[in-house]
Order: C-alpha cells, then structure tokens, then sequence
C-alpha cells in the first residue's frame, strides 16, 4: 500500500504571531513547527498502511511538504514518527500563495508520486492552524478528480476500497470510494505516536527529495501571490476590548454581572 | 480567460447556498440572505434537495431577501456530498449567467464546496468572513485572523468571489416581499459525486437547546466544571442558549464531542459568551474570539481568558453559577 501525508509547517500558535505589512503571515521564525493537525494525520496514514503490513516490502508512507527552506523539518517530524519517503517542494515562485494555489501545487506533486507508483490513500489534516481554512483537502480532490473522503475518524482499506466513518454537524456518516481516495482526518481519534530517540536521529540523515516548480511541470506565474485569487488588502493588530471590566467575588457580585447583561439586552 | 473576467467584477447578481436540515431553513441562511439583501443586486437563493422542498420554505427566504429560489435536484448521486452541491450550484451559475458573489456558511460542509467550486471556476474563496462589500470595484471580505488578534481585509479576484460567512455576521430580519419565483433545476452528478458511495448515515440525537453554532448565547464549560454540566446547562437554558465545553471536558467524557468549541470544534461567534472554569487557551480562543460579548467565570486571576474577556470575575464557579442563574431567573419573575 502506497499513502503520501500532507504537512505543513507553520508559525506556533502559542506565541505571538503577527502579518506583515504586506498582509502575508511572518513566516520563518524559529519558533516554527509541524501544523499539529498534521500529527494526526501522520498517525491515520501510518496505521492505514500498518495495517496493510507497512514497512514491509512494497509499503511506502511518504510525507510531503509545500513550503519554504524550513519547512523541511514537517517532513522530518513525519520521518521521526515512522514515514519512509519524504518529499519537499520548494520554490521562491510559491511564497504568498493562498490555499487552493497551494492545492493546486500539492496536487501536481501528489500526480508525480502516483505516476511514479500508485498511491492508494493521500491523507490530510482536518486544517492548517496558520490559516484555518480547511479548502485544501477539498481542493486537491477536485484537482485530482479522486474521490473526497473528508474529516473522517476511522479509516479501513479493503480490496482497493476505502471506507471512512465521519460525524458532520448533523449526522454519522460511513462512505466508501474506490482508491485512490482523498481522506483528511479530525483531531478526535489519531493520537500521534511519540517518535522516539532512534526515530528523531535517523531522520536527521534520512533523505529528502526536493522538487521546484520545473520538476513538477508547473509554470511559476500560475502560483504564488501574483496567480491567488484573494489577497489581502488591509491588515490591523486587533485593538484590546474597551471598557473590560474584571472584579473578584463570589455570589454577592452577581447582581452587578446581571445589569451589565441586561444593558447587552440579555437579561 | 479575458481581462475582464479576471478583475473581480461584482457582477449582477448574488447566490446564496441555503443551508437546511429536515425540510427546514436553518438561522445562517436566513443571515446570508439578509447580508445579500443589502448588497442592492438581485438574489439568489439555491436549495439543494428532493424536487418541492423549496415550496414551502420559498416565503421565507423571499421574506429575507431572496427573489429567485432555485431548486435543484441532483440525479445520480447523492445531494449531500460536497461534489453533489458543488454540481448544484454551477447548475444554477450557469442559468443564472451573472452572479458576481456567493454566499455560503462557514461551516466544514460549506468551506468544502467553496474549495471543490473554487477550482471548477477559478473563483477566488475566502473562510470565517463576518462581511463582505464591493471596495475598490472587488468583492472584498471582512475577516479576523489568528485567534481574534488581527482584522483584515481581504480582495477576491477571479470570476466568481466565494465568501464563507461566520454566524451572527449579520442578524436575520425578516421583511414583506413580492412572492419569489421558483426555478426548479436538475443536475447531473458529476463523476465526483458518483464516486463517493453513502452506506449510511444516522442522525445523531439532537438537543432542544439551539445548535452551538447558530445559538446567539453559548455558554461554555471547561475543566473547571469537574464532570457536572447541570449549572452549565441550567444557566444556558435561562439565557435560552446553548451548551459548550472546552476540548478537556469533551475529551474527559464530561459531554459529547459536537459540544466542543474551538479551532477543531464549532466556529462559534454568538452575541453572549459565557465560559466557566475556561482557562482561554489559544486553541479555544481562536472558535469564540470573535463572539460579540465574553464573560468569563474562574477562579484564577491569571488565567488567559481574563485578557479578553469583555467582563471578568474571579471567582469560584461553584458560587457564582448558581448565584447567576437565581438572580436571572429572580429578575424575569
Ligand atoms: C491540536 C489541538 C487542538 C485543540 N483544539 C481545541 C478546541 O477546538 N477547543 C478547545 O477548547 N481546546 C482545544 N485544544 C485544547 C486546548 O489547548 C486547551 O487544553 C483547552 O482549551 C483547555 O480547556 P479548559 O479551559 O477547560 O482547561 P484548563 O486549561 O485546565 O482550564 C481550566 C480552568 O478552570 C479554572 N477553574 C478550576 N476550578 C475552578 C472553579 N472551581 N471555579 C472557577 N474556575 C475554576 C482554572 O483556573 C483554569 O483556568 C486543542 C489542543 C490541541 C493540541
Ligand atoms: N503547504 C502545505 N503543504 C502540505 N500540506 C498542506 C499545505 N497546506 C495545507 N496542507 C494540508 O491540508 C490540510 C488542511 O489545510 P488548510 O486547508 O490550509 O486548512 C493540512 O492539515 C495539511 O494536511
């Protein structure tokens, strides 16, 4: 069994983060990290290929990454996990592209992959935390034009058949579409594994395939900021609340808390 | 493509993607089509489903400002796949020739379809948007970023912009208004939509509280709670709001997963949030920061939710919670 895992690297959300001036995210900063999202993803790919008897031979988990120089160390977290391919695209013609010109650049890397050999599962996070847009998985299933097998929380592979189980806000869903399929994955049942020491060094030595534009047969003025459909034209640092109000107290405050509601009109 | 086509153009018409559920408009569409309403074009409203399901609902969304209603029955596949409404909509696109804008709800179905139409028309899409507007001769849309720390505008180029509105962006007002005329279409699923195989799907049980995302007050339990929802509960239903919990209360079993707020919970931007025993972690902030009012219950002085909540008391929940609830009650008699 073939699966590729999307990564991205992306800006810590525990510090502080900030756009720039010309509305793009402050990128490259030390503190930049694996999107945690993406964890999850790591784990759903490596069990769905364990299952199928991954690492043996003829089982291949590759991690695949569209971004700057740094963003090499996503591919390497995936490596430490387990992963045995790691595949980084990286052009200077990409920078300021939005999500689905990002979309467009993996689907054209996962096409490679697939040509070189069949890929059975391409997985995703269920978002990027730098962005929050969740289009991407979406996108790359209409790119690819394979099945879209979305925010799934179980993964079963069968006879070239993929089932996922999925809660949408309404329902429980199971689906089934024939490989390869798009899956990308919630937060609630892929607990990342913990790579361990052995795991973190070899993946400092562990090869990396980087592939430009060129190599994957795209035109540079069909990415980045220049070929986005959105651009961001005007950014502010949010200001603080006005008049925020902070009082210790116990149940003798409450009245005071009620007639600020009832001013808001709630009460 | 011709320059024209690629500058953004606003562009006649506005369609709006109507959100439903059991024969029944939800509250976001009803927002949508109000927001459309005031960009002074002619409406659009699209419903997805089995053929005379906009009957009856059609006054409704007339009343909120749509003046076409199309309903489009998609054969081969099943309409609730993203692919299925994504074959819908350019149905819809198609026959309607000029529509510059459209709306959907922000919700993960919603950003999906944004994302799959997106790449069939070269639209530009932009997610969580709380408005959208013509500047500069371009759909532009309003959006906070990054946990609620930064406002930003952001331009939609391309033929066609998509803008996924956030709930609560604008309030529903319902207006009279000429009977819309009702267009029935049938698309075919595309091989998109074939591909996906539904073996089953099963309601989940639903509250009679208001649904998280569309409730106009959430009140939110973390782990400070320790395992008891009543005063969580009894609260909300004074408020006649609904439930939330934070990811630690969800995961420690405390309350269902769909109660979860935060970035890979329910987007919630209500007009009164109240979070007891929340600490305010960044991944939480980022799915309530944009609620127009915060109150925040907790016993910790520092705790992060006390940097951005509108009012603040530092205090025991187990005492300020019920006190809350009496005092409410109390004051409606
Ligand atoms: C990838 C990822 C995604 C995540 N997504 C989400 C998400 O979508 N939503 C989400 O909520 N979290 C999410 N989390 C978890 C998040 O980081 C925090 O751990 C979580 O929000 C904290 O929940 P809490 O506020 O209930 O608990 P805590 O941080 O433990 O805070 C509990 C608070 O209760 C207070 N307290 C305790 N007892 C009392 C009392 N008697 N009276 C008053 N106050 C009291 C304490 O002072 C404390 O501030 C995510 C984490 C990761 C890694
Ligand atoms: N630049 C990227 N490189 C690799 N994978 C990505 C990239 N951007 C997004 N993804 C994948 O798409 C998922 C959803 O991201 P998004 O749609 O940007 O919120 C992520 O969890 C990743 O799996």
């Amino acid at each position: 069994m073939r699966v590729v895992v999307c990564v991205k690297h992306v800006p810590d959300i525990q510090q502080p983060r900030s756009l720039r001036a010309d509305g793009l995210l402050a990128r490259g900063g030390d503190d930049d990290t694996l999107n945690e999202l993406d964890e999850d993803a790591l784990e759903a790919g490596l069990r769905t290929a364990e299952a199928a008897g991954f690492p043996g031979e003829g089982h291949d988990v590759t991690v695949l990454t569209v971004g700057p120089a740094a963003a090499v160390e996503a591919v390497r977290r995936g490596v430490a996990m387990g992963a045995s391919g790691a595949v980084h695209v990286r052009d200077d013609a990409v920078a300021g592209s939005d999500a689905l010109t990002t979309a467009r650049v993996l689907a054209a890397a996962v096409a490679k992959l697939h040509a070189e050999a069949p890929v059975d599962v391409l997985v995703a996070g269920m978002a990027a935390l730098d962005g929050l847009t969740s289009l991407v998985p979406a996108a790359l299933a209409e790119l690819l034009d394979w099945p879209q097998l979305t925010l799934a929380d179980r993964i079963t592979v069968a006879d070239g058949v993929v089932s996922v189980r999925r809660e949408t806000s309404t329902d429980v869903e199971e689906l089934t579409a024939a490989a390869p399929a798009v899956v990308s994955v919630t937060d609630q049942a892929f607990r990342a594994r913990f790579p361990g020491f052995k795991g973190i060094m070899a993946a400092r030595k562990h090869p990396v395939t980087t592939w430009s534009l060129a190599d994957l047969g795209l035109d540079p003025g069909t990415v980045g900021l220049q070929a986005s459909t959105t651009r961001v034209v005007h950014a502010a640092e949010r200001p603080d609340r006005p008049d925020r109000v902070l009082v210790t107290g116990d149940a003798e405050t409450v009245p005071a808390l009620v007639d600020y509601l009832s001013q808001k009109g709630f009460a | 493509m011709s320059e024209q086509q690629n500058s953004g153009r606003p562009g006649a018409a506005v369609a709006v993607l109507v959100d439903h559920l059991d024969g029944a408009v939800r509250p976001t569409a009803l927002e949508l089509l109000t927001l459309a309403r005031g960009l002074d074009r002619q409406v659009h409203a699209v419903w997805v489903g089995s053929e005379g399901g906009a009957e009856a609902p059609a006054a409704e969304l007339a009343a909120h400002g749509a003046h076409v209603v199309h309903e489009v029955e998609v054969a081969g596949a099943d309409a609730r796949l993203t692919a299925s409404v994504v074959d819908a909509l350019q149905a819809v696109l198609t026959a309607v020739g000029d529509v510059g804008l459209l709306l959907v709800p922000s919700t993960f179905e919603g950003r999906e379809v944004a994302a799959r139409l997106a790449v069939r028309t070269g639209a530009g899409v932009v997610t969580g948007a709380s408005g959208v507007a013509v500047e500069d001769g371009r759909w532009t849309a309003r959006k906070t970023v990054l946990a609620g720390g930064w406002d930003t505008a952001c331009a939609l180029t391309g033929p066609l912009a998509v803008v996924a509105l956030a709930s609560h962006a604008v309030q529903a007002v319902a207006q009279e208004a000429a009977a819309p005329s009702l267009v029935r279409h049938t698309a075919q699923a595309s091989a998109a939509a074939r591909a996906v195989t539904v073996v089953s799907r099963t309601r989940r049980p639903t509250s009679e509280r208001p649904p998280l995302a569309e409730a106009e007050v959430v009140v939110v339990g973390g782990r400070g709670v320790e395992g008891d929802f009543s005063g969580v509960e009894e609260l909300a239903d004074v408020l006649g709001g609904a439930v939330g919990a934070t990811r630690v209360a969800t995961d420690e079993g405390w309350i269902g997963h769909e109660a979860q707020v935060g970035q890979t919970g329910v987007t919630i931007s209500p007009r009164l949030y109240i979070g007891v025993g929340v600490s305010g972690a960044v991944h939480h902030k980022g799915g309530m920061a944009a609620s127009a009012t915060v109150v925040a219950v907790n016993n910790d002085p520092d705790a992060p939710v006390f940097e951005f909540a509108d009012y603040g008391i530092v205090g025991d929940l187990t005492e300020v919670l019920p006190a809350l609830t009496a005092e409410l009650r109390r004051r409606r008699g």
